[in-house]
């Protein structure tokens, strides 16, 4: 008898603009808005452009031509690396890097000139230390500038033919301890899923805890709106927040970090969409359950460690233990982190992204399916 | 039909953990009327109106309310329910203007500009509407918390206390106007603390630790109470009263102005208790108890009988 009312789109119009309105008036959620993208931005940058130089490298010197000595004067005079020594063996030069004494050996091999003077692309291994992936980049990343300049000295006159083929050396890096070696580029993709899943979960997960404290609640649940509505209305303009963030986030990446975006910015913008709404579900479920907004600000920060520590963010995903895997498989964050990385460095297409999207499309579902049969409809 | 039932309930029960806070109480409300509800703190009443809106599952009760039946019925009864809160618990953060707005759009109004505005207007509103409802007085605030309750043309109103931390004059508008409703067929459920608005009620109900004591006019309130009353002026009343206080078979003896009231339930008791100070100095007449005196004798007999 009883007919629940149907769901109704002018409901929620009401409720998203009301939200929408409130949103605009609270200081909390501007200064989050720029604050949260601002602050990870400035901690990053200034790990990034921190830039080390002057790291200690050892060189295995088996050539003897004068090409070979060319290389070494162009690293001495490049400011990225400091010799400490020259080493006999290949052992010696490892003994030297686990104990920390050197970031780098680079081995120049025997026939070094020989084979470059052949038009062979010889090959110069560098071993690094990439514990600390950000000390090591700066100089791995411009080792070829380093040794093209320094041999077009030697490309005058009579081997200028040789001068035109750049890149005549392959330098392979070799790094040590870790292997994905995380760079700029791995990580300015990464900020922006971070950052929008503390802001989009900090910010929902007080959306029903303030209406219950203000004392509001009383009032909505008097009138006939479905939880369905409320919840809707109370996430979407949360969503200007969110591109908001990745607008600033991309402006810092190409500006700032001159992070290349190979792929297409559509796709990007598609998978930010899904990531934005997957959170924010989340978030306004926690709401629904949480007694309080202490409650609802710490189910925020649990779900914010795991973002970060078992996503790909801070660790590389192959690496970690199975268990692991399969928990950062369930986060939205993990698959969000491929798209942005993919679309931003590999450029891949939709085809690579749908096999992401479809697992943050089932959590955002489930989740927001959780937040209505959760949501109380009496002040029981 | 003048004696159509707006709200018709019964054996209306709510529990919290062990604590019976509403204990089988049976109300009728008729249409048109202005039904007062009374009560000290923490007697029930708010949680009595959260029941019959839906807003609280009852443990036990049944009846209708606009129709519907009260415990399965809570949505259609929404719909055509105003419920001002006890509590002012619209947006503080938002203007006079949108908060209305939000409403509307809530029930879903088909004119929706229109009756918004009409409302602004009608309350008197239109030089504020823009002006945020958590920079409003009191006053202004319970304005605005009627205009929000009356603009889907509710035909139930569920007033919680509306009019605490009013002034006189505000209070006296307020009242005006709910006459002026109910004589267009609303119908009116008010919770208040003040007498003088407990006598504007067409009927009123006293409620107390969740038990509905008595409930009528305020004649018939008065009448079934039995309470004898006497009224005594003289010098030194301070010192009488606290005397009186003190003698079995004084029930309560309270100062109003120059004028002290002595009531008890026994006559005989009571008539006995005060011979002793029908001196020249004092001046002695039996008088019609008022509502107060019903209401603190209620309050004191339904509290000994709890405490035993
Ligand atoms: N949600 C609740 N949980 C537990 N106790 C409650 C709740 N709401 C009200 N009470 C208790 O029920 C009693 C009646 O409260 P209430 O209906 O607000 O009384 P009144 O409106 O007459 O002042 C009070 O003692 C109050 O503490
Ligand atoms: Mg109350």
């Amino acid at each position: 008898m009883s007919a629940r009312p149907t769901f109704s789109p002018a409901r929620l119009r009401g409720m998203i603009v009301k939200e929408f309105i409130q949103m605009r008036r609270d200081r909390l959620t501007l200064a989050m808005t720029f604050g949260i993208p601002i602050m990870q931005l400035l901690l990053f940058g200034y790990v990034v452009n921190s830039d080390p130089r002057h790291l200690p490298a050892a060189v295995l010197m088996a050539d003897n031509g004068p090409q070979g000595r060319t290389l070494l004067e162009g690293l001495k005079n490049s400011t990225y690396f400091d010799f400490v020594r020259e080493v006999k063996t290949e052992a010696e030069g490892r003994s030297l890097l686990t104990r920390g004494q050197v970031q780098f050996v680079i081995n120049i091999p025997p026939n070094f000139t020989h084979d470059l003077l052949r038009g062979d692309r010889p090959a110069v291994l560098v071993e690094a230390d990439a514990t600390d992936p950000l000390a090591t980049s700066g100089g791995i990343a411009s080792l070829p500038a380093i040794f093209d300049t320094a041999l077009q000295e030697d490309f005058k006159g009579p081997l200028a033919y040789l001068a035109p083929a750049r890149r005549s050396i392959d330098v392979r890096v070799h790094a040590l301890y870790n292997p994905e070696a995380l760079s700029q580029y791995n990580i300015v993709p990464g900020l922006m899923g971070v950052v929008l899943t503390m802001t989009m979960v900090m910010i929902t997960a007080l959306a029903i805890t303030r209406e219950i404290e203000r004392g509001t609640m009383e009032n909505l649940l008097a009138m006939p709106v479905r939880p369905s509505e409320v919840l809707l209305g109370k996430i979407t303009p949360y969503v200007i927040v969110g591109y908001i963030q990745v607008g600033i986030i991309l402006l810092a990446a190409h500006y700032l970090f001159k992070v290349p975006i190979h792929g297409n910015l559509a796709l990007l913008l598609i998978g930010a969409f899904v990531f934005i709404a997957a959170t924010l579900a989340m978030g306004i479920t926690f709401s629904t359950m949480a007694k309080n907004q202490l409650q609802a600000m710490q189910m925020a920060m649990f779900v914010f460690l795991p973002s970060i520590l078992l996503s790909g963010y801070l660790f590389p995903f192959r690496g970690m233990p199975q268990w692991a895997q399969v928990l950062g498989e369930i986060l939205p964050i993990t698959h969000f982190l491929r798209i942005a990385r993919g679309v931003m460095l590999k450029g891949i297409g939709f085809q690579d992204i749908g096999r992401e999207l479809w697992p943050i499309v089932l959590f955002a579902i489930v989740m927001l399916t959780i937040g209505i049969k959760r949501y109380r409809r009496t002040l029981d | 039909m003048p004696d159509e039932l707006v709200i018709d309930v019964r054996g209306m029960t709510k529990r919290f953990g062990r604590r019976t806070v509403v204990n089988d109480i049976a109300l009728q409300v008729r249409k048109g009327e202005i039904y007062g509800f009374l009560g000290p703190n923490g007697s029930g009443k708010t949680t009595f109106i959260r029941m019959l809106c839906g807003l609280l599952k009852a443990d036990a009760g049944s009846g209708t309310c606009l129709g519907s039946d009260v415990i399965t019925g809570s949505e259609t009864i929404k719909r055509q329910v105003g419920y001002m809160t006890q509590r002012f618990s619209f947006y503080e953060d938002l203007s006079i203007a949108e908060n209305l707005d939000f409403v509307a759009r809530m029930y879903g109004l088909k004119d929706r500009r229109n009756a918004v505005e009409r409302s602004i207007e009608g309350l008197g509103l239109k030089d504020r509407r823009d002006q945020l409802a958590g920079e409003l007085s009191g006053g202004w605030k319970q304005r605005m918390a009627l205009a929000a309750c009356l603009i889907h043309e509710p035909r139930l109103l569920l007033l919680d206390e509306p009019t605490a931390g009013v002034d006189p004059k505000a209070r006296r508008d307020f009242w005006d106007q709910i006459h002026d409703l109910a004589a267009r067929g609303l119908t009116f459920l008010i919770t208040t603390h003040y007498m003088d608005e407990a006598e504007r009620c067409h009927r009123l109900a006293y409620i107390s630790n969740g038990n509905l004591l008595v409930h009528g006019t305020v004649a018939e309130v008065i009448d079934r109470a039995r309470l004898t009353t006497w009224s005594v002026t003289g010098r030194d009343l301070n010192d009488l009263s606290r005397r009186l206080r003190e003698t079995p078979g004084v029930e309560q003896a309270v100062a109003f102005g120059t004028m002290l009231h002595v009531s008890g339930a026994d006559e005989r008791a009571l008539e006995q208790a005060i011979a002793p100070f029908r001196m020249d100095d004092y001046e002695w007449k039996q008088v019609r108890s008022s509502l107060e005196d019903v209401f603190i004798h209620l309050m004191q007999t339904s509290k000994a009988s709890s405490a035993e």
